[in-house]
């Protein structure tokens, strides 16, 4: 879990931050302004693709999306399934 | 009593004089909405009353009166005029909802100069060609927008200032940066206001086309007259409503209505600098008691799909009067948002480049949710023949909406680009490029776009831009970008690519295309779905057939295709 936080936290900032913001596993992404609704789908389909799972739309949501943590306790959910 | 009244009546004894002498503005005087927007409010007795409530990340707020608004408009005007900045000198506005942003607007129109503002989430490239075209002299931006022009910073000579408003004191400032701090500067109370005229030059805004690069849609001073009477009486602005428009100032519904129907009608408007979530929207109304909302269908379709339990938990009672717009309201969002909050949104049409409502329900005024509603008093609009371009006079028989040119915010020209301006009008009417019919009460029911031009969540987005950044990617040949429908955005983009040789499709390589074009245009741009395909389909010719694969991803027919390429 604390690998995945750190990949996804990475994964973040590289993408989607543009200055030297700091990013900690609860900073609101979404509500925060840092990812947007657009911009959720690239995150959505990394994810899938990195950890070989299927997220549905309707959990994939922009709640679900918004901070580190929550983004991995949603993945967590579908790898173990 | 809603400001409109009845609206047949209005439309019996319309003229625009009626704005003008509310504004107490006389043809030939001087004009300028910077000044309408603040100063006159404050010489109306308003000057203490609330202009601007502001809520940012982590219940960050500050709010303003007019009396501040005024002042701080004028410091703007002033630290621009003292680094050189000229009459009809492009100034851009690169930020997120942030005060500087509303307040740097009207601060540029005081004196003289144009305002264009960009939305903050483009990418450099797509910064680059809007800034280029219009040559800008300097932008005002955020630490965290900067990078983005530095990157592009060697290929605009034209660009003498980088204006920071949230400098990091701790980090140098780089090559023509400067910084713009509201709270340090010295507080202008009187300022020369530039004398504009009607047709001065006000705010520059780009759109997107189906081909060629953005335009830059040029708006005149004049424009408020239209701005703030639609603003008065399809928003029914009251004296103590509190407003709230969500949209970005990027765009021009946030330039229009978020700040110069808003402030010119003297009213206290909220705004919420942060993303978009149904518990954080609702949490902001019920605190700020919003009275008038004015949002877009995507918007209320992720409230639709956040459900309704989420709205129980707040109390809405103070919301009075809804909007929308950017792309045509669905029926279904009109009928729950009436059993959610007790009214339907009221549908309104206009784009970039009419610069006001056009066509649009009113107040009183029978709803038939999924219509547009009807012209705005003083307005003349149709739809026409797409051969004979004549009026169609049979009720229910699609055409090109068709508006008679003339009404005050009216776009002037593209910049730079006079010809592609002319093609817009046809039999002496304006085509904004959108097809619709006309039921027998003279309700106006939205069909589509009559181009390839994508509307997503209320923006449009070129199709060519997109294909273009494509061909950019190391790994693609050819590519094709179409409309794909999205139950909350309408519609969002979609690709079709060919590989170069040595290069093979894969989840790898459809994420960092993605990733390419999002960085370089902007979120809205990104393909969210990307096809790999062999080869794409074309006329003899060579010309890509977007209509083709278009129509696929929509399961319309297909139509003619005698001219396609023989496989």
């Amino acid at each position: 879990m604390e690998n995945m936080k750190e990949i996804v936290r990475e994964y973040v900032i590289a993408e989607y931050v543009e200055d030297d913001s700091e990013i900690g596993f609860d900073t609101p992404l979404i509500s925060g302004g840092i990812v947007d609704s657009f911009s959720m789908v690239s995150l959505k389909r990394f994810l899938e693709n990195k950890y070989n799972i299927s997220l549905p739309d309707d959990e994939a949501t922009p709640e679900a999306f918004d901070s580190v943590n929550k983004i991995c306790n949603l993945v967590n959910k579908f790898l173990n399934k | 009593m809603s400001h409109i009244g009845s609206y047949d009546e209005r439309i019996k004894n319309f003229d625009w004089s009626i704005a003008e002498k509310e504004l107490d503005y006389k043809p030939g005087n001087i004009i300028n909405i910077g000044w309408y927007c603040t100063d006159r409010i404050c010489e109306m007795g308003k000057a203490n009353k609330t202009a601007l409530i502001w809520e940012g990340l982590g219940g960050a707020e500050k709010s303003y009166t007019y009396n501040d608004i005024r002042i701080a408009t004028n410091t703007i005007g002033q630290y621009l005029r003292d680094i050189g900045i000229k009459p009809e000198d492009r100034v851009c506005l690169f930020m997120d909802k942030i005060p500087e942003l509303y307040l740097g607007f009207l601060g540029i129109l005081k004196t003289g100069a144009i305002a264009q503002p960009l939305f903050s989430a483009f990418g450099d490239e797509s910064l680059f060609i809007r800034l280029d075209n219009a040559q800008t002299k300097a932008i005002i931006t955020q630490k965290k927008h900067a990078p983005k022009v530095r990157k592009i910073l060697d290929k605009m000579p034209y660009l003498e200032h980088i204006i920071i408003v949230d400098h990091d004191p701790s980090k140098p400032l780089g090559p023509k940066e400067m910084v713009m701090d509201l709270e340090k500067l010295p507080k202008v109370d009187k300022f020369k206001v530039h004398p504009t005229k009607a047709e001065s030059p006000s705010v520059l805004h780009y759109t997107s086309g189906t081909t060629g690069q953005p335009k830059g849609v040029k708006h005149v001073h004049y424009s408020l007259i239209s701005q703030y009477l639609t603003a008065k009486w399809v928003l029914d602005l009251h004296d103590d409503d509190v407003y709230w428009c969500t949209a970005d100032p990027g765009w021009v519904t946030g330039t229009s209505y978020g700040i110069i129907g808003a402030f010119s009608n003297g009213v206290t408007q909220c705004v919420l600098d942060a993303g978009f979530s149904a518990e954080a929207w609702y949490r902001f109304m019920e605190k700020h008691r919003v009275t008038v909302w004015y949002s877009a269908p995507t918007a209320i379709r992720s409230l639709m799909k956040a459900g309704d339990e989420v709205i129980k938990k707040f109390d809405l009672s103070s919301l009075r009067h809804l909007a929308s717009v950017g792309e045509p309201l669905n029926s279904e969002a009109v009928i729950w948002s009436e059993k959610v909050f007790g009214k339907p949104f009221l549908d309104t049409y206009w784009q970039t480049e009419t610069g006001s409502m056009v066509i649009t329900n009113y107040p009183g005024m029978k709803i038939k949710p999924g219509s547009m509603g009807k012209p705005f008093p003083g307005i003349t609009a149709t739809v026409i023949d797409t051969e004979t371009f004549e009026p169609i006079p049979e009720p229910g028989k699609i055409g090109l909406i068709a508006l008679k040119p003339g009404w005050p915010a009216m776009m002037r020209t593209y910049w730079n680009n006079e010809e592609t301006f002319k093609n817009k009008f046809k039999n002496s009417w304006y085509l904004p490029g959108d097809r619709s019919s006309i039921d027998n009460e003279g309700y106006f029911w939205f069909v589509g776009r009559d181009d390839d031009v994508i509307n997503t969540g209320g923006h449009l987005v070129s199709p060519f831009e997109v294909e273009s950044a494509l061909l950019e990617h190391p790994a693609v040949a050819e590519s094709a970008v179409v409309a794909k429908p999205d139950f909350v955005n309408m519609e969002v983009v979609k690709a079709f690519v060919t590989l170069k040789p040595g290069f093979v499709g894969s989840k790898e390589l459809d994420l960092e295309i993605m990733n390419f074009v999002r960085k370089k245009l902007s979120p809205l741009a990104m393909p969210q779905e990307i096809e790999f395909v062999d080869s794409l389909p074309k006329t003899r010719s060579g010309k890509i057939m977007r209509r083709i694969l278009h129509a696929k991803e929509w399961g319309l027919e297909i139509g003619d295709v005698s001219t396609l390429e023989d496989d």
